[in-house]
């Protein structure tokens, strides 16, 4: 037995003490079901994982790893698309899962508390019947935890009109890299730490208890299915609405090879012939959303839509849906294998870019699916290829991160809501600099100067944090003459 | 060389700090106008090689907020920092200097008919100045506070390193957000050269509802009713000064018809002394009457006890965001002014609330404690050591001495 083997088998022994036996996975064929996220191709059987049920138990747990030098990881869910809740083989997995207690639900203050591994879709189950919801809303919700949806700064089709989960985490209760329970909240005096935590992908601490804000559900919602002959109109029809002074709760956009593989996969009947099909939802107050919806028809009808589609209920309205929310899964049907790539552009770059992207596919000959949250220019391009063919998966590799670049060229994003993670690490120097990653890293170094919590993610090389000169020691002038308090 | 000297070799506006320049009485030894960001990462650069310490300056409308600075050599001026770099109209996003007053900025994209979705209540007050006070007025119910808006940031770091984080897209996880982090940070983590912020479109139509309200009961009533309704107000606001009852004021915005429709409805849920207005009503998203200046974190629930709290000498505004300031006379003596502090802090300690003091006078604030308690303040001065380790950038102007 190496040392590394040793020191894990020490703290199982420990953490079977604190958390009982049945919290505690050695086994190698159950560590094996926690080896990879929702990205497949990034795997690492973790040293041991953990099941804990409070935010002390979790604090031991980092204190243990940090007094025995042990990297550990947070794992909610486990569907984070770029690799953040990759294990480590030589550390800990603190899973989330046994965390799922709505704690308290508070309608006359619009907030509730969770723990991290409460279901996304549950916290608005738990509100609904008092007219609430959660509003971050990723396509994942039903299974994705809380937790997850904090560290990755989650974002669903409603964000181009409700904001991203920073804008809906009130509070964070996080056990901190040294191991002491410490609360973060917007608004409060000092930093705004809870912004800097919110969206770091678990490499700050983990978080054990969250303050959500809860939407009043809207008074009316609308949705329309528009069909053009091209991408291109699509995207004027996008623009248009933007131009209007028009906000809609979303504005999905799907073209022909993901309306072909949406139709295979579950029969959506979208229009015959669309070269794009645009879905526009717009929620609010009803005699709001019932002038913008007739505005928003006729620029569709303007933009050159050879058919419109109005739900007329919920059930309608889930069918318009229905081909959105699968085009990932059924692109499955269409191509032995895929990329999911996640990348954002200025919305007015859309024409331009989605045109290069073709010229990419007709060069490369590796066929892209378009599917993208239009409304916010967060592209989702299914990357297409035949893993049974020797050098496919590379050459769609390397489409995919063209795509990546084209992004960036545009003024963009390398990513809109899936993460860094390991996948993007090393794309993160193609859109900041030395100077830029150096200066988040003082963050981390900040939180983190042991660089034990959830390492090797979001930064392609870590920074030494080192010990800092100037620093104080000892009790602070202002602590010693009362003026301020130190905890 | 000389300091000024190196000041002067790379910042052609460097000159003496004039005694009316102090900053809560600390006078500068110098002041630099930097003319653009390059300029300012260069004045950063020599501040740190000749030890200075720095404070930013805005518009100043603000300046005297916080705590004196330990030590001020060098006041940043960011008011030549003053350009729309750009307005990408059809992305609804734009990216500003520093120094540039938001008023400005305000018009420039009102001629796109777009808006930044912030109050600009005090004439002169600068992006540079609004990111780092968080400052927000009632908008912040539906829109947020600057941390809310954000999307793209640059500073130049205290050894005078410029550096980047977010970009001028909204959706975008890439790396740490340091744009909210400094927001609120009062000059303390690094000087803002550029911002990029969301923008959204102007409403083509508001209404002011207002309302007295008999006593606290009452207005949290009322404010519950409306904020549960479905309504969607841009801002509630709830206000009281010495010798007068608690009155409302809601803002709805949207489409002519909407808005009516909606005005109405609020005015039904308020009472039948409510009273419908395009305009603004008098004293809207100003602060409060009064010397020493509070801000409280209230979340909606707390109003009945934040207005049972007040002294019978303060002034509030209030908004269901779940901010407010409370305004208390120039003439309250110390002990006072740290009696209705305790209060307010006992007060909404149990709806996870406090109060901070923004500004208060000398006399008063060497009587009390500005910020109260503030959780994980050891986290945050490990932050603060990793931006400026050796504590440079406006010391000992902010919470728990950082
Ligand atoms: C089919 C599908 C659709 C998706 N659609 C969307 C979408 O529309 N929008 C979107 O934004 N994302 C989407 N995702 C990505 C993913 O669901 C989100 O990132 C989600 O928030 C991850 O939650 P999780 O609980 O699965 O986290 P995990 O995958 O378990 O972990 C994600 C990251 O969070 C960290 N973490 C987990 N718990 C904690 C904690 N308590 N404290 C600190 N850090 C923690 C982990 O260390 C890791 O870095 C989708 C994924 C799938 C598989
Ligand atoms: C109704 C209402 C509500 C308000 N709410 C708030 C509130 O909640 N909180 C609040 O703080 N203010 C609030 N304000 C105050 C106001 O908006 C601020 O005064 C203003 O935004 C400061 O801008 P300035 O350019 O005048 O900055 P200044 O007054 O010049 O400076 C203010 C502070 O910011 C720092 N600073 C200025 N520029 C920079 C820069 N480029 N980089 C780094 N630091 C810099 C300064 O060092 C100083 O600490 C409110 C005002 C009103 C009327």
């Amino acid at each position: 037995m190496n040392g590394m083997e040793q020191t894990l088998r020490a703290l199982a022994e420990r953490f079977t003490g604190l958390l009982g036996a049945d919290a505690v996975i050695t086994d190698p064929v159950r560590l094996r079901t926690y080896e990879c996220d929702g990205l497949t191709a990034h795997r690492a059987v973790p040293g041991l994982v953990v099941l804990p049920d409070s935010a002390e138990q979790i604090a031991e747990i980092v204190r243990a790893c940090v007094a025995a030098g042990v990297p550990y990881v947070a794992r909610g869910s486990g569907t984070g698309l770029s690799g953040g809740a990759l294990p480590r083989t030589d550390g800990v997995l603190i899973v989330t899962a046994r965390m799922r207690r709505v704690l308290e639900i508070d309608i006359p203050n619009r907030r509730a508390v969770v723990e991290p591994g409460v279901i996304n879709l549950d916290v608005t189950r738990a509100v609904r019947p008092y007219g609430y919801y959660f509003a971050p809303d990723p396509s994942s919700q039903q299974i994705c935890s809380v937790g997850g949806n904090v560290a990755e700064n989650s974002g669903g089709a409603h964000c181009l009109k409700y904001g991203f989960t920073a804008h809906h985490v009130l509070a964070c209760e996080i056990v901190t890299p040294d191991g002491e329970i410490a609360t973060l909240r917007a608004g409060g005096p000092g930093y705004d730490l809870l912004g800097a935590f919110v969206g770091a992908e678990g490499t700050l601490g983990i978080t054990t208890k969250i303050t959500v804000r809860l939407t009043r559900l809207p008074e009316a919602v609308r949705t329309l299915l528009a069909a053009f002959d091209t991408i291109e109109a699509g995207g004027a029809a996008v623009s248009a609405i933007i131009a209007a002074g028009v906000v809609p709760a979303a504005i999905e956009m799907m073209d022909a090879l993901s309306i072909e593989a949406a139709e295979a996969a579950v029969g959506c009947g979208y229009p015959p012939g669309a070269g794009a099909v645009l879905i526009v939802e717009l929620d609010g107050p009803a005699a709001e959303v019932e002038h913008q919806f007739a505005e928003v028809e006729r620029l569709c009808r303007k933009a050159g839509a050879f058919e419109i589609r109005v739900a007329a209920g919920d059930a309608e309205r889930a069918l318009i849906w229905k081909g959105r929310k699968s085009a990932f899964a059924a692109v499955g049907r269409i191509s032995p294998a895929y990329i999911v790539q996640d990348g954002v552009i200025p919305r007015t770059a859309l024409p331009e870019v989605l045109a290069r992207i073709d010229e990419l596919s007709a060069e490369s000959g590796v066929r892209v699916a378009n599917v993208f949250h239009a409304g916010d220019g967060n592209l989702h391009p299914l990357v297409l290829f035949d893993d049974a063919v020797p050098g496919a998966a590379e050459r769609a590799e390397e489409v995919s991160g063209a795509i990546l670049d084209l992004c960036i060229e545009h003024g963009g994003s390398i990513t809109g809501e899936h993460g860094v993670g390991v996948d993007k690490a090393r794309y993160m120097p193609r859109m900041f600099n030395e100077t830029d990653l150096d200066t988040m890293q003082m963050v981390r170094c900040g939180f983190d100067p042991a660089g034990l919590c959830n390492p090797g993610k979001v930064f392609p090389t870590p920074r030494l944090c080192g010990e800092v000169p100037g620093v104080r020691r000892g009790v602070h002038p202002l602590v010693a003459q009362g003026k301020a308090e130190q905890f | 060389m000389q300091t000024v000297d190196a000041l002067a070799k790379v910042c052609a506006d460097v000159r003496p700090g004039e005694p009316e320049e102090g900053v809560l009485g600390v006078v500068p030894r110098w002041v630099a106008a930097p003319a653009d960001v390059a300029e300012a990462a260069e004045v950063m650069r020599v501040a740190a090689e000749h030890g200075l310490a720095v404070v930013p300056r805005g518009g100043e409308t603000r300046l005297d907020w916080g705590l004196p600075p330990h030590r001020c050599d060098l006041l940043v001026d960011t008011r030549r920092l003053d350009r729309v770099v750009e307005h990408a109209a059809g992305d609804l996003v734009v990216t500003a200097q520093a120094g540039l007053p938001m008023r400005r900025l305000a018009e420039a994209v009102a001629e796109r008919g777009q808006r930044l979705s912030l109050d600009v209540p005090l004439a002169g007050s600068t992006v540079g100045g609004t990111i780092a006070t968080g400052a927000a007025g009632p908008l912040r119910l539906l829109y947020g506070a600057p941390r809310d808006l954000v999307i793209g940031i640059t500073i130049v770091r205290a050894d005078g390193r410029t550096a980047r984080s977010g970009g001028k897209v909204v959706k975008n996880v890439a790396g740490y957000d340091l744009g909210r982090l400094l927001c609120g940070s009062y000059g303390t983590l690094g000087l803002i050269v550029e911002a990029t912020f969301r923008l959204h479109p102007l409403p083509s139509a508001c209404a002011y509802v207002t309302s007295p309200v008999a006593d606290a009961g009452t207005a949290h009533e009322a404010v519950q009713a409306v904020l549960h309704s479905p309504v969607v107000p841009s801002a509630l606001q709830c206000w009281t000064s010495p010798g007068q009852g608690p009155a409302l004021g809601v803002l709805v915005e949207g489409v002519p018809d909407g808005v009516a429709a909606r005005a109405a409805h609020v005015a039904d849920l308020l009472g039948p002394r409510a009273a419908v207005a395009e305009q603004a009503p008098h004293g809207w998203g100003a602060y409060p009457d009064g010397t020493t200046l509070i801000e409280v974190n209230a979340p909606p629930a707390s109003l009945p006890d934040l207005l049972g709290a007040l002294p019978p000498e303060a002034a509030a505004v209030w908004s269901a965001s779940g901010h407010g300031h409370v305004g208390l006379p120039g003439q309250m003596g110390a002990g006072d002014v740290a009696s209705a502090l305790a209060k307010l802090r006992g007060a909404l300690a149990p709806h996870d609330g406090g109060a901070v003091v923004c500004y208060a006078p000398e006399g008063v604030r060497e009587a009390i404690d500005m910020w109260g308690p503030v959780p994980a303040l050891s986290l945050m001065r490990r932050v603060k050591d990793q931006f400026d380790p050796d504590h440079r950038l406006s010391p000992g102007r902010f919470a728990g001495g950082i």
